[in-house]
């Protein structure tokens, strides 16, 4: 161990390195390299080790980050993997797609003077030591505590439901509505920015652990919630996530071309049909592709497109960069790779050929006027400003409305005027006894570390509501 | 792994298999649907379930031989299984007594028409069955159709059996004629779903089809099988499959029906290329 007082050198944020954007967009592989270990030990010895931690404070999920960082100061790389875990059973996840910047770095107090802790990185690089030495042990798990508890949706919700709740003692089955676990992390979120191998192997942590998992299956089709009430389980957790998607509601949205951008991802993504025709699954790869929306979602899709090799990938948003909701970084990786951007224009409608094609589309121009309820400036269109260009594919990143299935079937279940379920914020607990819920079928659309948190929170509730501990 | 348990060739390139499922087999009802999937690399596809046998724990599927994945189940024979099965989706048809129903099946339509005509008839309606095909050898299910129905007419393109011509052709004589017409089920291609719609529109009288647009997760998450329904966009998935047909965009179906043509060419021209000679051998 070092004799130096740590946290006080003054060496800057370790940078992890990146493939290069030229070879990059010619494959789904990872952008960031990841630390190495020297650098991880560095970043670490960053942390000012507060008695206090800010930190803490912005993290979903209440990883004890100080803890961890000492640990990999001191060269326990594994240690340190162990000690995230005790909160969050999917580090290798959260390290790369959690918000660091707007929670736990946001908080951080090297951040007031310098740039804050790289946590996120850390994080993943401790996840990914654990994991590429092959012997991810598992905790100690107590003894059943005769209590069974049905997760629907093994999504980061779902999952940090069942990892807080097997930990607890408790028997957790998920049911999956598609064939593989995951959720958004295998469907939504790209290889190149989340491997799936990854996501697998920290399911696999989790199953290891005694969560079982039954996949294609769809409850409130194939079981309704009371159903798997009576049938011996003594609670749900209700993490089914983001639903139909949002159109635009503009003329010629049908057309052949049009996709949602949860079509295109889960055809790429979860069906690999950028591997077509090795594998099944077709994608229309397009010559000139516009991506309607400005948050993650959109430059998810504008960065696949781009691997695709179209002529040229444009995001279209209608308002300016800054109010954009994507994270920088993508936004910088999506630079790097040519990924166009048109701001301050939205589509007004689709033209198609005559085989019903895509072929072209019409924007106007926007300008923004005072800001509204969300804070930021309201889009307003000027007439006349109309215009037009060459498109084959375009892909509607523009947000999720609820899925319809387990509202259809579980009538005491409250929602709310979206057809959000409603919760107590402090429980996650529904209107219905014994049911809890959290994620996108709670929050509407929002992100993995936030999901996770409610999952979290539902585990303890629901230990709770079970044992009796409190209340 | 979900094994299939039967499989009989109904004609050249259609097959009805039994599917081991017995959680589906129990809770489907008429109308609904499964999405399989066949191996690591296959695409999702729906089918119609056609039928359920909860004692056997096993569901009827019937398959055409269209393209890749259609054609790679056609070779799959009785003890082989399907990686992933997934359903009852969709809602359940509307089953109550109208009075007077008629069921329309064209060519491999006739197998999801099938479950319907079977629950018109178990809800007290006086069921009209009219079975199409485009040949004889390409015309299935016509014993069960006939046993669940109080009528049953045949059609085939080419005259090879039954009515010379075309389903519409004797519904256009049936709503014309004197029996009163309280409802129409329509199932087959897309074209005549169209013409029966055609048919029934000025009649006024309620006519649901089903719809086979192409689907993803088929779980109202990737909005792959919208179509356009009474000037509003519907989710086949979760919102159907059946749909008052005369507000069906059927034109607009059509065409995103065709979205992946090229695509799927290319896919057919590989499993030749590598599957030649059996391919060759069955068809010959």
């Amino acid at each position: 161990m070092t004799e130096r007082k740590r946290g006080r050198e003054n060496v800057s944020r370790q940078t992890m390195s990146e493939q290069d954007p030229l070879e990059r967009i010619a494959n789904f592989y990872e952008v960031p390299y990841g630390y190495s270990e020297d650098q991880a030990v560095r970043e670490a010895m960053r942390c000012f080790q507060c008695k206090e931690p800010k930190c803490m404070t912005g993290c979903p999920v209440k990883v004890n980050i100080p803890w961890f960082t000492r640990l990999i100061a001191e060269g326990k790389f594994v240690d340190a993997a162990k000690k995230i875990k005790e909160s969050n059973p999917l580090p290798a996840v959260c390290g790369r797609v959690c918000r660091q910047e707007d929670q736990c770095e946001k908080f951080c107090l090297r951040g007031k003077k310098a740039q804050p802790v790289s946590i996120g990185a850390l994080e993943r690089f401790v996840a990914d030591y654990e994991r590429e030495g092959g012997d991810v042990s598992i905790p100690d798990i107590p003894k059943w505590t005769g209590k069974k508890v049905a997760v629907i949706g093994s999504g980061p919700a779902g999952l940090a439901a069942a990892g807080d709740l097997i930990r607890r003692g408790h028997k957790v089955t998920i049911f999956e509505a598609l064939h593989v676990s995951g959720g958004v992390l295998m469907y939504g979120i790209p290889e190149f920015r989340l491997p799936k191998k990854i996501v697998e192997a920290e399911i696999d942590y989790l199953k290891r652990m005694g969560v079982e998992i039954v996949l294609n299956a769809v409850i409130g089709k194939i079981n309704t919630v009371d159903e798997l009430l009576s049938d011996g389980y003594d609670a749900v957790f209700i993490g089914t996530g983001a639903g139909l998607p949002i159109f635009l509601n503009i003329p010629g949205e049908n057309l052949v071309g049009v996709y949602s951008a949860n079509e295109y991802l889960t055809r790429v993504n979860l069906m690999r049909a950028y591997r077509f025709p090795e594998y099944d699954t077709p994608v229309l790869r397009g010559r000139k592709v516009v991506v309607v929306g400005g948050g993650n979602t959109a430059m998810d899709s504008a960065r696949t497109a781009r691997r695709l090799c179209p002529e040229e990938v444009t995001v279209v948003y209608r308002r300016s960069v800054d109010e954009m909701p994507a994270r920088a970084e993508e936004v910088r990786h999506g630079r790097e790779e040519g990924v166009q951007f048109l701001f301050l224009a939205a589509p007004t409608r689709f033209i198609g050929d005559r085989e019903g094609r895509l072929k072209a589309m019409e924007f106007v121009r926007m300008e923004l006027s005072e800001p509204d309820e969300t804070g930021r400036r309201r889009p307003l269109p000027i007439t006349g400003s109309e215009f037009q260009r060459d498109v084959d594919v375009a892909i509607i990143a523009i947000g999720n409305d609820v899925n319809p299935l387990i509202r259809e079937t579980t009538t005491d279940i409250q929602t709310n005027r979206y057809a959000n379920i409603m919760v107590e914020p402090d429980t996650a607990m529904t209107s219905k006894k014994g049911v809890y819920a959290g994620g996108d079928i709670v929050r509407g659309g929002s992100t993995v570390i936030l999901a996770m948190g409610d999952g979290r929170k539902a585990g303890k509730a629901i230990h709770e509501y079970l044992t009796g501990e409190k209340k | 792994m979900f094994e299939i348990v039967y499989k009989k060739q109904l004609s050249h390139t259609v097959a009805l298999f039994r599917v081991k499922a017995p959680k589906i087999a129990e809770k489907r009802k008429a109308g609904q649907f499964i999405i399989i999937r066949i191996n690591e690399h296959g695409e999702r596809i729906p089918l119609t379930i056609v039928d359920a046998d909860i004692k056997e724990g096993t569901i009827t599927i019937i398959s055409q031989e269209v393209g890749k994945t259609t054609e790679m189940l056609g070779e799959l024979e009785k003890g082989d299984h399907i990686l992933d099965v997934v359903g009852p989706l969709g809602k359940p048809i509307p089953t109550d007594n109208f009075g007077t129903a008629i069921c329309i099946g064209g060519g491999i339509g006739t197998a999801p028409i099938y479950p319907i005509a079977q629950a018109l008839k178990a809800a007290g309606n006086k069921v009209i069955s009219i079975v199409g095909a485009r040949t004889k050898d390409l015309l299935i299910l016509e014993p069960e159709m006939t046993k669940t129905s109080d009528e049953i007419f045949v059609a085939t393109d080419d005259g090879s059996y039954g009515h010379h011509g075309f389903v519409t052709q004797i519904l256009g004589r049936l709503v014309d004629g004197p029996i009163r017409v309280d409802i129409v089920f329509a199932v087959g291609p897309l074209p005549m779903m169209k013409a029966v719609c055609n048919v029934t529109r000025p009649h006024k009288i309620l006519t649901m089809v089903s719809l086979n647009p192409i689907m993803v997760d088929g779980t109202g998450m990737c909005g792959a099988c919208r179509v356009t329904i009474g000037g509003k966009n519907r989710f086949v998935c979760v919102d159907g499959p059946e749909f008052n047909g005369h507000e069906v965009d059927f034109d607009e179906l059509m065409r995103r029906n065709r979205s992946y043509y090229n695509e799927e060419k290319m896919a057919m021209e590989e499993l030749t290329y590598h599957e030649g000679p059996r391919c060759y051998e069955r068809n010959s």
